[in-house]
């Protein structure tokens, strides 16, 4: 039993790995499709059928490009900072139920990788580690504006870590645990036992700041085109830039997993409709932030900053409170 | 469109008005209350709106270029065309070299010789299209309307000499005869109906 254990475990592992590796080029090719038709242009159309090769040949561009370790930067840290990116996006996808439990040829298979029991401070402390990815990378270039980056990653990171903390806080003590299985089942009942309906305040306050751990549009900051070229990404090429990439998308995708997860009821009662529903949710969710792109402006740092402690953290605070006098009266 | 309402700055009239600017807030309680107006507000949910709408809509502005082109002005002064005489098919141009003359980045360069009929013949034309600046004075000053610009945007070739090919710019022999040379309509040419409005001179010479 303990082999068949380990192998359905590599298997998930290697599932996991492909379809959002391979989810992070079409996700790319959503967003400039979607951007472009908001902006009344075609987006990619040449490559293949409605442009859907492109990024094929984008797989290619990265994969066969020079690997370019510039002079002057630091090549142990410039070369590990991607692979932090990218593996600690994947490693926080270890406990997240992507669906609900389904058989398949009498086999009963958990699309968790591991439901450990303290999975959502699993998923915050190992995304708050993904931290290091910019932070090493734009210190490690000997380049002036990816230093910039990695100061604004470090600050925006951080601060957002307590506002996504204290916000996850009022949720938690509501259900009494840290595993987003448990977190499925306490909504399990139907659109009126989500979380969102009483706790609105915890939700918005989460789904800011997915945000700023993402780095997507209203916080794009850390690698702002217009202000910092790329920002920590600038003296990479090739495949190292392509970890940032794909690590990127593949924390927006899981961050829009983790918010239905944690608010809007999962996969509800583990039928087929309800994984349809989680799976409806995760492409509203991975919209949204395309669509803010296109919508909203880029905040100046230091109104980000503002915004997180004046604003948000005590908002965050002040519902942790009211939770906690509800929940004891 | 009329360009009427663009060109009256006159703000008086029409449909100016001032634009309602309230006072920065000062004081603490007057910046707080300004943040919780501009979060309740809904402004953001504005944008998104604009820009799902025009999702929606799909009208999409994109000149798919190499298939498709946008039109371009009778005005447009890109690649030069040297036109032929529509009655005889021979060249327009009669070597006067007023082209070569008026040219400012003397890119024109204009030969001629006198031919087995003692009648003045261009025997090498050419312009540098790698230093030419496109002002369109040649065209401007040519008495014969031979020298005109064309609409040919697209120069692309291994050899910078191939931009200097009076063959290239004279309008092709079969295409004259054809009927197909397009007259230029920018300036210097003829107005329309130009006939009808010649006068008689009134006095007699």
């Amino acid at each position: 039993m303990e082999s068949a254990y380990l192998i359905e475990t590599v298997i998930k592992i290697v599932v996991i790995l492909l379809v959002f590796s391979a989810l992070a080029g079409i996700g790319t090719y959503f967003e400039r499709k979607i951007l472009a038709f908001m902006q009344r242009r075609l987006g990619p159309s040449i490559v293949g059928p409605y442009g859907l090769l492109q990024v094929a040949a984008d797989g290619i561009k990265l994969f066969t490009k020079e690997d370019i370790i510039p002079a002057g930067v630091v090549g142990r840290i410039f070369k590990i900072a991607p692979v932090i990116t990218a593996a600690t996006a994947f490693m926080a996808a270890a406990a997240i139920p992507f669906l609900p439990q389904f058989t398949i040829f009498g086999y009963t298979v958990h699309p968790i990788v591991a439901d450990i029991n303290v999975g959502i401070l699993y998923i915050l402390g190992v995304m708050a580690v993904g931290l290091y990815g910019p932070l090493l990378g734009g210190m490690a270039s000997a380049n002036k504006y990816s230093l910039i980056s990695a100061a604004r990653a470090a600050a925006v990171f951080i601060s957002y870590e307590v506002v996504t903390g204290l916000a996850i806080l009022a949720p938690i003590m509501m259900v009494g645990s840290l595993s987003l299985i448990d977190f499925n089942e306490y909504q399990a009942g139907g659109i009126g036992n989500w979380i969102v309906w009483s706790q609105p305040v915890a939700f918005i306050l989460f789904w800011i700041a997915a945000f700023a751990e993402t780095g997507r549009t209203p916080f794009h900051l850390i690698a702002n085109d217009h202000e910092i070229i790329d920002g920590f990404g600038t003296e990479y090429s090739g495949m190292r830039w392509g970890l940032f990439f794909i690590g990127e998308y593949a924390n927006m995708f899981f961050i829009s997993f983790v918010i239905p997860l944690l608010f809007l009821g999962g996969f509800g009662d583990g039928s087929f409709l309800g994984a349809l529903g989680l799976l409806a949710k995760v492409a509203f969710f991975f919209f949204f932030f395309l669509w803010t792109r296109a919508a909203w402006p880029d905040v100046r740092p230091d109104q980000l900053m503002w915004l997180c402690w004046k604003v948000l953290m005590p908002v965050a605070v002040i519902n942790v409170v009211i939770t906690g006098l509800v929940m004891m009266f | 469109m009329s360009l009427e309402a663009f060109n009256n700055r006159n703000v008086n009239e029409g449909d100016y008005f001032l634009v309602d600017i309230e006072d920065y807030p000062t004081d603490g309680w007057g910046k707080f209350k300004r943040v919780v107006k501009r979060t309740f507000k809904g402004e953001l949910f504005v944008g998104l709106w604009v820009v799902l709408r025009e999702m929606i809509k799909f009208d999409i502005h994109t000149v798919q270029y190499p298939e498709e082109k946008m039109p371009i002005g009778p005005r447009y002064r890109a690649v030069h065309e040297m036109k032929r005489l529509w009655e005889s098919d021979a060249e327009r141009c009669i070597g006067c070299g007023l082209c070569e003359k008026i040219c400012i980045s003397n890119c024109i360069r204009i030969d001629t010789r006198i031919d087995e009929n003692s009648r003045k013949e261009v025997s090498e034309y050419s312009i540098n299209l790698g230093r030419c600046i496109y002002c369109g004075y040649c065209a401007e000053v040519c008495p014969e309307l031979a020298i005109t610009h064309g609409g040919e945007y697209e120069n692309a070739s291994d050899q910078r000499e191939h931009f200097i090919m009076y063959e290239d710019m004279l309008t092709p022999i079969d295409k004259m005869k054809a009927g197909a040379q397009l007259e230029f309509e920018g300036f210097g040419s003829i107005t329309p109906h130009e006939d009808e409005r010649v006068k008689k001179t009134p006095l007699a010479y």
